[in-house]
């Protein structure tokens, strides 16, 4: 392959290449309250709050970038503490409806905030995100998932996740491990949304709605939650097969759109039956797998 | 004393299912708690541990009231408990689940493990072999690394006894630690219950084997309805009429 070659498919998928790194921070912002057991679905929200200050800042302030994403990043962790305090309280499905509710009233505070040119929202944000960026921010975020596996707090995590009253009654505040965990996801969410906004030149409301937070969860799911690096999996997969189903539906003659709505549908369910654990643990299942074939033969 | 119920009460809807209980511990005692079914016992430990508070009455642990605070601060303050139901954490290990018991004993700030200090891996080192010791204590070593959930029932009780015992805690409580074992677990559960009021811990023993609890029992109290009907040593509240009446009874009559 010549290099003027290898440049043609760079340009052609490096958009692809960003995506898949957003996406993977966008996911392990769901995955890390989902790590102690807790289902937000406000993180649109705190993407928003992201993208919003950083473009605010861009705009007005001639601060460095890299300032601009540490307040994307704080900021909507220190949102997400008012509104851990009462909303942690609730489980399950109420803090799922909770959370959503947040979401919209987010959403909708921006669609009316004239500053921000309400529904349209800001355009002709200058491009400042290169890919590295975006990939050096998944990769901190890995790292710190990482090494909170395995360490007296991820132990903590998984008490509260497998049964909360218990592991409270082994000393474990359950309160601040939630509330430590939501501010953790909130901030992986405000920076993905400051890179996304200065990578696609613009910030609107409906970047920010529910599909998008659902788009997130079925990353987790697809790729698995039991292993911290899941739903990066289930990012990259899932942002990369509409680029193949896109060359193959150019072939066979078909619209891409409702073809790709149609896979994701189909790869959802089958990995829901098939490998509740994701596609991250397929490597696993067919080592178990050979093995077991393997002490069969034996025996 | 260590540990005393004052007129304990708790409600539910109109049942009182714990009724004015008093009672005293002092450290290093076993204090054994009976009664036929429904009689108030876990609700007892339930209160004791924080997971709900009382409707009234206080308790008291080394002088300052712990009722009505949340149960991961009464830990904090040194009680911890095992389960009827066994509660153990089913896709942790073992020893991983002895080590979420040792939470309180750690400490282990996450920055340092984050900048990869050598004085991280040393105190994970020691926990996780202080994990292994406790689990060899109640005698489960070689099963260490295997999942909760794949544990015998017996074996299940082992490990909840070795994870409570894992912050050493002032004062362990224990719903029916022999519930489903062989005589010979029993045997040695009744071994390591003296060996941990030895070292000093205070128990507070809900258990049905009426044999274990007239062995290794200092104190025994005993409830019926949510009230206390008897107090006493052992051989005390063995010849009490009341208990024999209301507990006993079924098989002195047979």
């Amino acid at each position: 392959m010549t290099s003027s070659a290898l440049q043609d498919l760079w340009l052609t998928y490096q958009s692809t290449v960003a995506f898949i790194g957003l996406n993977g921070l966008l996911a392990l912002s769901v995955y890390t309250t989902l790590s102690c057991g807790q289902l937000s679905l406000a993180q649109a929200a705190f993407m928003a709050i992201g993208a919003y200050a950083s473009a605010i800042l861009t705009f007005h302030s001639g601060l460095p970038f890299v300032v601009n994403l540490a307040v994307a990043t704080l900021l909507p962790a220190l949102v997400s503490v008012p509104l851990g305090l009462p909303v942690l309280r609730l489980k399950g499905v109420f803090l799922a409806i909770a959370t959503i509710g947040f979401g919209e009233v987010v959403r909708i505070f921006f669609v009316n905030l004239d500053y921000t040119n309400g529904a349209l929202g800001l355009t002709a944000v200058p491009q400042r995100t290169s890919i590295w960026m975006i990939y050096a921010a998944l990769g901190a975020a890995l790292f710190v998932l990482w090494r909170i596996r395995g360490s007296r707090a991820g132990y903590a995590l998984e008490a509260i996740r497998e049964d909360e009253p218990a592991a409270r009654t082994m000393g474990i505040d359950a309160a601040r491990y939630k509330l430590a965990m939501l501010a953790l996801g909130a901030a992986f969410a405000g920076l993905a949304g400051a890179l996304e906004a200065h990578y696609t030149y613009m910030v609107s409301p409906s970047t920010y709605s529910f599909t998008r937070v659902v788009d997130m969860l079925v990353y987790a799911v697809v790729g698995g939650t039991s292993v911290f690096y899941g739903p990066v999996v289930g990012a990259a997969f899932l942002t990369a097969l509409p680029e193949v189903l896109r060359e193959i539906s150019a072939r066979v003659g078909l619209a891409p759109g409702p073809l790709r709505l149609f896979v994701n549908g189909a790869v959802l369910l089958v990995v829901i039956l098939f490998l509740p654990e994701g596609i991250s643990s397929l490597p696993r299942r067919i080592r178990d797998r050979l093995r077991a074939r393997r002490e069969a033969h034996a025996a | 004393m260590l540990l005393s119920l004052q007129g304990v009460r708790r409600t539910f809807g109109g049942l009182a299912a714990v009724d004015g209980v008093s009672l005293e511990v002092g450290t290093g005692e076993v204090h054994g708690l009976i009664g036929p079914n429904g009689a108030g016992k876990t609700t007892l430990l339930n209160l004791v541990s924080g997971l709900i508070p009382p409707t009234s009455g206080a308790i008291v642990l080394d002088g300052e009231r712990i009722d009505g605070l949340a149960s991961h601060v009464i830990a904090a303050r040194g009680i911890t408990r095992t389960y009827q139901n066994i509660r153990l954490f089913p896709a942790l290990t073992a020893a991983d689940n002895v080590l979420v018991g040792a939470h309180l004993k750690r400490h282990a700030p996450l920055w340092r493990r984050m900048a990869f200090l050598p004085s991280a891996a040393t105190e994970e080192r020691a926990a996780r072999e202080a994990a292994v010791a406790l689990l060899e204590r109640v005698g489960m070593s070689e099963r260490a690394h295997e999942r909760a959930s794949n544990l015998s029932y017996g074996e299940q009780r082992r490990v909840e006894i070795a994870r409570a015992l894992a912050s050493s805690p002032r004062v362990m409580l224990l719903d029916e630690p022999t519930a489903g074992m062989n005589p010979g677990e029993v045997t040695a559960i009744a071994d390591l219950i003296r060996g941990v009021a030895r070292a000093g811990h205070s128990v507070l023993l809900v258990e049905h084997n009426v044999k274990l609890v007239m062995a290794v029992c200092d104190r025994i109290t005993v409830l019926d309805f949510g009230k206390v009907i008897a107090d006493g040593t052992p051989a005390e509240v063995g010849r009490d009429p009341a208990v024999i009446a209301a507990y006993l009874g079924g098989e002195a009559a047979a």
